[in-house]
Formats: C-alpha cells, sequence, structure tokens
C-alpha cells in the first residue's frame, strides 16, 4: 500500500524538532547560519536540510498571525522531478512503487541539467551540493518506514501537525480535518490533495505560508523547454522501458 | 503542578499566563491540543505574540510586569458580576473567616510595616480566633472583617479603565478574557493556569501565583479535572529538586530549616506542628514531628534526635540566604570558596557582571559540569585579566542524565525511574560517586581532628548510600529517602521488622524508629519494590475518562494524581462535574473510588469523621486570605524595582515595599537614559544558559544568537533594520544582539503614552560559539521577591541603539 503524509498546519506550534530529527536520522550536518532578523533558519533548503519549518508573520484581518510550514518534498503521484531526470538517467531518481517514495540517489551527480530537475519542482525542493551536482531532498525515511518505523519527522511531532500512513488513511484524515478546521476557518484547504503524497492543510491562502505552498498551475514555476518535453513523452518512455525492462 | 500534564486535556478554559508553553514546554501542547479539540477555549495573556498564541483562541497584549493588575482586575469582576461558585467558596475557602481588628490596608501598605527594616509584623494579619483557638467564621460572610468582606474592600480599586491604563491592554480584551475565563465558575466546568518563570521572576512573583489562585478558589477549579494551579516545570527535574530540599529555607519534604533562635529539637518540632481543634480538621502538619525526626535519623541513624538535630546547620533569623544575598557576600569577600554544581551561575545569575566580579574574589571554586563554561571559565572571559585573579578553579567532569540510573520528578509530581543508558565517557563519573568520594575524603579529613564541628560529617551514614563497592547506589538512596524501619515496631495492625522498607507515611514514627529521607516520597520505594519503575497503564473506567493512569511511575503524594481532589466533591460526596469526575464516595461500600482522595475520611457531611479537603492548612479550608507571605496577606499592584512610570493608579507606594534589594545599586525609574522595558525569555531550541544546546549543532543552527525582538515602531525610532546589530544597554552593563524587528510586538499605550518594549534570549554566553554573543542577565538587575529571592529579570528597563 502506498503511503503518504498528512500535515496539518493548524496544530504546528514550530518547536522545529521535525527539522532536527530529520537531520539527526540522516546524519546531516548543521549549516552554519546567522541571525538575519528571522527565527526560521536555516533561511531555506540546503543539501543537507531536507525538512524546514517555515515562518512567516501575518496580518490577517487586522490580527497578528503567525503562519508554520514544515516543508518537505511531496513525494508527488506524478513526480516532475523524475520525469525530467529521467531523460539523462532513469537510476538517477527513482520512484518506489511500494511506498510511492521519490528518491534522489548518488547517481543525481552525474545529471548535467541539473537545474532543469530542480526547477521542475513546482514546490522548489531539491537542493545541489556545494561540490557536485549530486541533489537531496527528503527521502520519506525509507530506511525507517520499510522497517515497521515512521519518519523521523512524525515521530518527534508532539502535536500531531505531522502524520504518516497508508495515502488513502492520509487522504480521509485530512478531508475530515478540513471540515472540522473549516467551522473556524472558512478559507481553509488542502494544498494540492490529488497530486502529492505530502498533504498540507492550511487555515489560510497557501501563498502565506509559503510562495511554493501549493503548484500554480497557471503559470509554472521555471518550466524549462526540456521539462516540458519531459512531460509530454512521459507515458512513452513508461511504456518503453516496460517494454525493454 | 496540583494536577499533571496529561489532565491540562480536560479543561475547558486553558489560560496560559507568565508562561510560553508551546515554546518552552512544547509537550504540553500535545495535552494543550486535545482540550481544544474538544471544545476549550485557550487564552495566551503574554506581552509578546508567540508560538503559543498562534495556537489560541484569545490573545491578549500585557506591558511586562503588571500581571498583578490584570489578575486582581479578573478578581474585581468575579466578585461584582458574582460568578464565583457559591458553596466551593464558603466550605472550602477561608471566605468566612474573621480578621482581627489589628489588620489594615492603607495607601499600597498593609498593618505592621516597619520602614526601617522593610518588613511586615505579620501578626497585625491574624485570624480572631474562639475559646479553643479556631478562627471565627460568618458563614453569612456579612461580617465587616470576614474575609469576603475585606476582599470585596481591597480589590474595588481594580476597575476595568485603571487595569488597563497600567497593562496596556485593551479595555474589550481584557473584558473578552474575563468572561471567558470566569465562565469556569460553573459547578460542572474547570479552568487550568499554565504558568513558568514569566510570574516568579519579579518582585511580586508569589503574589503573581496568589493572585491567580484566589481566582481559581472563587471559581472552584483546584482539586478539580482540567482545574489547579500548574507550575510548568521545564528542567526535567526541577520538581524533584524542589521536594528535596534544593533551597535555602527548606529541607527535602518542605520541612523548615533549622535556626540558630530554636535550640533544641523538641522546640523545633513545637515551632512547626500546627495545632487545631477543629474536627473537621485533618490539619496534616500535626505529622510535623514524625517527618523530621525520619529526615534526621536518615542522616545519623545511630545519634538521638536531640543531638542529630545539633548536627544541623543553623540559619540566623533575619538573615537571607537567597542567591541574590549570597552573590552579594561573595562579592563582598565573605565566601571564599564555591561547589557550582550542574549550574552556570555567569549567565544564569541576575546581573551577571556583579557574579563574575564575585567569583573573582573567591580563593577556590569547584566546577561540577558535563562541559567547561562561563563560570568556570570566568577567569578567562570578557574583561577579565587572568593575571589579576586568585580564584583557583577545579573542574570535575561528570555523567550526564541519560548514562545514570535513578529518578526524575516531572512536573506533575511523577516519580519516574530512568535505566542506565550508555558508559559514561573516560574520566567522568556520576554526580553521586562524586558526593560519595567527597563525603568520604571530608570524612577521613575530619577524623583526625575528631570534635563537636566534626561530629555532623563523620557520624554521618554513608553506608546508606553506597554499594558493596562502596559506589553510589540509585537504588539505596531511593529505600533510604522512602524509608525503612530502624527497629521493630507496630503501627496499628501493621507490624515492622528492623530494615523493612515502610509502606506509607502514616506508618512513619517521631520516636526516631524510622528513616524517611524525604516523607512525601514515603511509598515510592516500598517492600512490594520500586514504585516509580512500574509501567502499567491498567485503570477504571472513571480513571481512564480523565486520563488517570494510577500504575504508571507512582506521584507524591501517596499516588494521588490530582491534589486537594476532595475538594472536587460536595459535602455527600458528589463529584460537582460526573462528567469528569476524579473521586466519588460510595455510600454503601464506604469508601472513595476514582484516584486517591486526600485522605480516606468520609465526606464532609459526616459531621463527626469527615475532613475538610485543603488538608495541609491548620484550618482545612484553602487560604482566600493568606496572612504567611512576606508582602501581604492579598495580593497588591506594585510596579517592577525598575519601570516606565512614576506612579501607578491604586496606590502612591510604587514598588513592593518588601521587595530584596541592594541600597547601594542604582535602579533605573522613569530613567530618560533607559526608555525601554526589557525582558528575557526562552526559546525552544535551546536549553536553560545554552550550556547542552550551543554544544548540538542543529539546534545551535535554528538559533545561532544572541537577538534582540523589537517592534516596527521602535525600530523605526532607532533607525534599527531587520538583522542589523544593536546595543542594549541597561545600568549594569551593556551587550549586542541581533535586532528581530516584528509584528508579534507592539508598543504599549500606558498612562496615554506610548511605552517600548524588548525581549531577548537568555541562552547565549561568551564562550561559544564565537559569535553568539553574550549572556542576557549582564542586563539584568539584583532586585528580588521578599519570599522567594528569585530576582526579576522578566521586567527592567534599557536603552537600545544601533551598533
Amino acid at each position: 500500500m502506498s503511503k503518504g503524509f498528512f500535515v496539518d498546519t493548524t496544530r504546528c506550534t514550530a518547536c522545529r524538532g521535525c527539522q532536527v530529527a530529520c537531520k539527526q536520522w540522516h546524519g546531516n550536518p548543521a549549516t552554519p547560519t546567522e541571525n538575519t532578523g528571522f527565527h526560521q533558519n536555516p533561511p531555506d533548503f540546503n543539501f543537507y536540510t531536507y525538512k524546514l519549518v517555515r515562518m512567516h508573520e501575518q496580518e490577517i484581518d487586522g490580527r497578528i498571525d503567525w503562519l508554520f510550514f514544515p516543508d518537505q518534498c511531496r513525494h508527488c503521484i506524478a513526480p516532475p522531478c523524475k520525469a525530467t531526470a529521467d531523460m539523462e538517467d532513469e537510476h538517477a531518481i527513482i520512484h518506489d512503487d511500494a511506498t510511492g517514495c521519490v528518491l534522489f540517489t548518488e547517481k543525481t551527480k552525474d545529471l548535467d541539467d541539473y537545474d532543469s530537475v530542480i526547477s521542475s519542482c513546482p514546490y522548489d525542493v531539491p537542493r545541489k551540493a556545494a561540490d557536485s551536482n549530486q541533489m537531496a531532498k527528503c527521502d520519506m525515511c525509507i530506511d525507517r518506514i520499510t522497517n515497521g518505523l515512521r519518519p523521523a519527522c512524525v515521530t518527534s511531532c508532539p502535536t500531531g501537525a505531522m502524520n504518516f500512513g497508508d495515502l488513502k488513511e492520509m487522504q480521509a484524515m485530512a478531508k475530515a480535518r478540513l471540515t472540522e478546521v473549516q467551522k473556524a476557518y472558512p478559507n481553509a484547504k488542502l494544498c494540492d490533495p490529488d497530486d502529492v503524497r505530502v498533504i498540507f492543510l492550511v487555515a489560510y491562502d497557501p501563498k502565506l505560508y509559503h510562495e511554493y505552498a501549493i503548484a500554480d498551475a497557471q503559470a509554472p514555476r521555471q518550466m524549462t523547454r526540456k521539462s516540458l518535453l519531459a512531460e509530454l513523452v512521459r507515458p512513452l518512455r513508461r511504456s518503453g522501458s516496460r517494454l525493454f525492462g | 503542578m496540583t494536577n499533571h500534564w496529561i489532565d491540562l486535556k480536560n479543561s475547558d478554559v486553558i489560560l496560559m499566563m507568565g508562561s510560553n508553553p508551546a515554546e518552552n514546554h512544547p509537550i504540553s501542547f500535545k495535552w494543550v491540543m486535545r482540550a481544544k479539540d474538544k471544545g476549550a477555549t485557550l487564552i495566551h495573556v503574554d506581552p509578546r505574540y508567540t508560538r503559543t498564541s498562534t495556537k489560541c483562541d484569545l490573545y491578549a497584549p500585557l506591558r511586562s510586569g503588571s500581571d498583578i493588575a490584570f489578575l486582581n482586575g479578573m478578581t474585581k469582576y468575579i466578585l461584582d458580576k458574582e460568578l464565583y461558585f457559591k458553596d466551593y467558596v464558603l466550605n472550602y475557602t477561608n471566605a468566612s473567616f474573621i480578621v482581627g481588628e489589628a489588620y489594615s490596608f492603607e495607601d499600597g501598605l498593609f498593618a505592621g510595616y516597619n520602614k526601617e527594616t522593610r518588613k511586615y509584623d505579620k501578626s497585625k494579619w491574624a485570624f480572631e480566633r474562639d475559646e479553643n483557638g479556631n478562627p471565627k467564621r460568618d458563614e453569612t460572610l456579612k461580617h465587616p472583617r470576614c474575609v469576603f468582606q475585606l476582599m470585596k474592600k481591597h480589590y474595588e480599586r481594580y476597575d476595568l479603565d485603571k487595569v488597563s491604563d497600567i497593562c496596556g491592554t485593551p479595555k474589550d480584551l481584557i473584558v473578552k478574557v474575563y468572561d471567558a475565563y470566569c465562565a469556569t465558575g460553573k459547578p460542572d466546568k474547570s479552568g487550568t493556569i499554565m504558568y513558568a518563570m514569566g510570574w516568579t521572576q519579579h518582585t511580586v512573583g508569589v503574589q503573581n501565583i496568589r493572585a491567580m489562585s484566589i481566582n481559581q478558589l472563587l471559581l472552584g477549579n483546584i482539586g478539580v479535572a482540567g482545574g489547579g494551579v500548574n507550575a510548568l516545570r521545564g528542567e526535567a527535574n526541577v520538581q524533584g529538586s524542589t521536594d528535596h530540599g534544593l533551597l535555602m529555607h527548606i529541607y527535602p519534604g518542605y520541612l523548615a530549616t533549622a535556626r540558630a533562635s530554636i535550640p533544641s529539637f523538641e522546640e523545633y518540632t513545637k515551632k512547626y506542628t500546627p495545632v487545631s481543634k477543629d474536627p473537621q480538621s485533618a490539619n496534616w502538619w500535626s505529622n510535623f514531628p514524625k517527618y523530621a525526626a525520619s529526615y534526621l535519623k536518615a542522616m545519623w541513624p545511630d545519634a538521638e534526635l536531640e543531638e542529630a538535630y545539633g548536627y544541623l546547620p543553623k540559619g540566623e533569623d533575619g538573615k537571607d540566604y537567597s542567591w541574590l544575598t549570597l552573590f552579594d557576600d561573595m562579592f563582598q569577600g565573605k565566601i571564599k570558596g564555591f561547589m557550582a554544581w550542574g549550574q552556570n551561575p555567569a549567565c544564569s545569575g541576575a546581573n551577571s557582571n556583579k557574579t563574575r566580579e564575585a567569583m573573582a574574589k573567591l580563593d577556590w571554586m569547584v566546577n561540577v559540569n558535563i562541559f567547561d563554561n562561563e563560570t568556570g571559565s570566568f577567569w578567562r572571559g570578557p574583561g577579565m585579566d587572568p593575571k589579576k585573579i586568585k580564584t583557583e578553579v577545579f573542574f570535575l567532569p561528570c555523567a550526564v542524565a541519560i548514562e545514570k540510573e535513578g529518578s526524575i520528578s516531572n512536573s506533575g509530581r511523577w516519580m519516574q525511574w530512568r535505566y542506565v543508558g550508555p558508559e559514561p565517557r573516560k574520566n567522568s563519573i556520576p554526580d553521586g560517586d562524586i558526593i560519595v568520594e567527597l563525603a568520604k575524603r571530608v570524612q577521613q579529613r575530619l577524623a583526625k581532628t575528631p570534635g563537636k564541628l566534626a561530629a555532623p560529617v563523620t557520624k554521618l551514614k554513608t553506608d546508606f548510600w553506597v554499594n558493596d563497592h562502596g559506589h553510589f547506589d540509585p537504588h539505596k538512596i531511593a529505600k533510604l529517602i522512602n524509608g525503612f524501619a530502624l527497629k521493630d515496631f507496630k503501627v496499628g495492625d501493621v507490624e515492622y521488622k528492623a530494615g523493612q522498607q515502610i509502606a506509607l507515611f502514616g506508618h512513619l514514627q517521631a520516636d526516631g524508629s524510622t528513616t524517611s529521607g524525604c516523607w512525601v516520597y514515603c511509598g515510592s520505594y516500598t517492600e512490594k519494590g520500586n514504585m516509580s519503575a512500574r509501567r502499567d497503564k491498567t485503570q477504571t473506567d472513571m480513571q481512564a475518562n480523565i486520563g488517570l493512569f494510577p500504575n504508571w511511575t507512582w506521584a507524591w503524594p501517596v499516588n494521588r494524581r490530582i491534589i486537594y481532589n476532595r475538594a472536587s466533591v460536595d459535602l455527600n460526596g458528589k463529584p460537582y462535574a460526573p462528567q469528569k469526575a476524579v473521586v466519588e464516595w460510595n455510600a454503601e461500600e464506604k469508601k472513595w473510588v476514582g484516584d486517591i482522595p486526600d485522605g480516606p475520611w468520609p465526606p464532609m457531611a459526616d459531621k463527626e469523621k469527615g475532613k475538610l479537603p485543603f488538608i495541609m492548612k491548620p484550618e482545612g479550608y484553602a487560604y482566600l486570605y493568606g496572612p504567611g507571605r512576606e508582602d501581604g496577606p492579598l495580593p497588591e499592584y506594585y510596579e517592577p524595582m525598575e519601570c516606565p512610570v512614576i506612579v501607578h493608579p491604586f496606590s502612591k507606594t510604587l514598588h513592593n515595599p518588601t521587595a530584596l534589594h541592594f541600597a547601594t545599586e542604582e535602579k533605573a525609574v522613569c530613567d530618560p537614559r533607559y526608555p525601554f522595558i526589557c525582558s528575557t525569555y526562552r526559546v525552544t531550541e535551546h536549553w536553560q544558559t545554552g550550556l547542552m544546546t550551543r554544544n548540538t549543532p542543529w539546534l545551535l543552527e535554528a538559533e545561532p544568537q544572541m537577538f534582540c525582538e523589537m517592534s516596527e515602531e521602535l525600530a523605526t525610532l532607532r533607525g534599527i533594520k531587520n538583522g542589523d546589530k544593536v546595543i542594549l544597554d541597561s545600568v549594569r552593563g551593556n551587550l549586542w544582539a541581533k535586532a528581530i524587528i516584528t509584528k508579534r510586538i507592539k508598543p504599549f499605550t500606558i498612562q496615554g503614552q506610548q511605552v517600548h518594549m524588548v525581549g531577548i534570549p537568555w541562552h547565549y554566553g561568551w564562550s561559544f560559539p564565537k559569535n553568539g554573543g553574550d549572556a542576557a542577565n549582564i542586563l539584568t538587575p539584583s532586585v528580588g521577591d521578599p519570599n522567594t529571592g528569585i530576582p526579576e529579570t522578566k521586567a527592567f528597563m534599557v536603552n537600545v541603539t544601533k551598533a
């Protein structure tokens, strides 16, 4: 059964347990940071930061609010990064059938056009290493989940903002919670619930939380000619690989 | 906590004030959110909009240090609108007690104030008593000197306009908070208060908590599920260290310390053993002699009680032994040696520059810690010249908590046994072993010079602390804390043989037949084993209903999970809130069900055997009017010792007239050089002075540097841009910080004037990381609460300029 996350931002307190647990499990080093006038730190994803709690102060209806968005890879149902990378090497990015995990492998370092892979992501997630073309992002803790554990970020969450389980179960949980939250926040919505395995629930306009909280259907982020082409040929390549695989 | 973490979920309204639980007690929010899921209203009253505020239904800004105005305003609101729980107030509180004629209150001062000593003669506040010594009561609550009427008079000044004017909280928000919270005055509703150092770290710290406790009593919120007065303990074992006497004025189990003016054990026990002739008062402290004797016997089992009492160090009357005074003594060269054990005073104590200079006056210091810190390395810190410092510093590396077996007591008083994790690193040993080794060496040394002063140490029974190999043994210590029989004896039908563990504190003896290192923990390690190691989720349906797990670890006292729970039922033992009952009297079987009740007696309707619920008070009633504190029997508004105003609307007495302070140290009151209020606080990502977390790269990455949060308005005023380096100055020193300009802080309107506040975190120190910044306490004043000595680090005055 394929897997999914439900991220309920209305329960998130930005304790950043998920951000730290992710680094701890992956053995990723801390990046040198400074306080530049914001609590959000590191300021953005990087090669060693797969999980980042984004924090935005917003004035909504004349009242201050502080919106938290524990950002990560959405593990798209049809991942454009994979489609783009496949143009060069089908093994650079793996889409695991059993879990639905989109996994960046070491082979991403051999991709010449890493830029297209990065810019194909509607959620601005993958990041490149400083000293090679290798790219990295959330791996769904595939080593944990295939051994009966929950992802590190979910385990660390005290409030139930981070949830993990079978995709159908997460979709149902997201819908049920949305109905509940809409009683207090009529504009609450789920972010691209049909396209992703990591479903975010937000109380307000997703753009208030993060520029790339939802995919922008009208204006693709930076669709290169190459990634557009990749999208077009994808079904063909799938069947092709099945034929010869 | 009177209650416990899980119990938060039972609340109808949760008031978070003087705390920031989402950031500083993140796990509490698991239960806070459960309450919210069930429809509870969450309220945050705080100078800043924080991560806690984001989850609340109501956020009300309040100028740091003005809490008593807000809380007393609530009391007035409750009294005026008769929102109190009448039966509870009449039957369970001292509202009906008549106060003696000597009591008075005028212009911010209570009766008995002595200007010279800055102390009160508390006898002026005493109750009027009948021929049996019981307080006189007027159950109609109409007597002009009954507590209820005195309160009406005392609180009448705290109207909404004045409260709003001094707190800077908009009036409509005050009313919203009062209305939401006071709705819990209905018998079947409960409201809880989650507070922390935002209330304690003021010169009115104790009265902040008194003020809210009074509201909780008026609303009938103590002893009930989802209620109580809940101090949030952030350090895993702060509750345990408090229980075990890590304070100046009490021994383990909250026993008063010995004084030079009390020459014998007999007089000591007489002084601290209250008497009540009311048959309905359990007067639990009447057991004081049993607990005190058992404590002495835990240390000196071979000495007679009078002899053992003689061994105790005695405090001098009128001499203060709190933190600030100790460091002032050190600063004056009166203290020669200092053991800094598991702490970092160079950063953690108020007025760091004074603290650090004081350390330079020492002959020696022993620093026991898992890392070197700003304390052990004070001599090479900023502004220090190692060549001119005589202090010899010894560093003893100790094992980390997870490398040791033992117990911790959490905020809900649960004693939880922990198994040993990884081996300690080479050359570091558990603190217990350091203490054992130290004791042995001092004993050996003193054995060579026997005499009166040597006996307390040489006769200390260290055999009780160690295993067969002479190493510290946490199980033996836990057994000693529980207590065991020193000789054969019988109590009721129960027979004890020498060496047997005592089953409950009711069995402890006043004649020296028993030991108990801390009587409240008696029952935790019995002949049945180590109760705190239990991990059994078995519970009755009634217990499951309120999230009570009586077989999971052990809670003091006697595994009671919600204390004063007999106040949750009516005089016949029927729960006021049947849908979340804590205890209930089963009349057929003549026993209580649910939680462990505060004593086995039947409900109060039984005039012969029934007992009042507040068993730790001599009279059995909770104290609305509390004549025992240093600064008054009722909470009164005073400004912080450093403040932005010269008058306040409630009296002409500007500051707490009994506050701990040092007259020679200047304070900034309405001083144009220091125009802004500053408050210190914590972030989720760091712990304490940051010694552990600054050394954890992932946490340092998230909060890497000292910062100063300020409003957009103040930033504009000072020409500061987000991320700029700024300098903060106070009377005592200065430090740099990175500016975080935020909409989450707004200027306050106080007495018609715009008043700015800035906030800085507490976690940094000069030693590491290199560009992390230094201690917030460089700015904070050496002033403190008169009852506890806790410094006022939440509200003081600074200037802020662009670096």
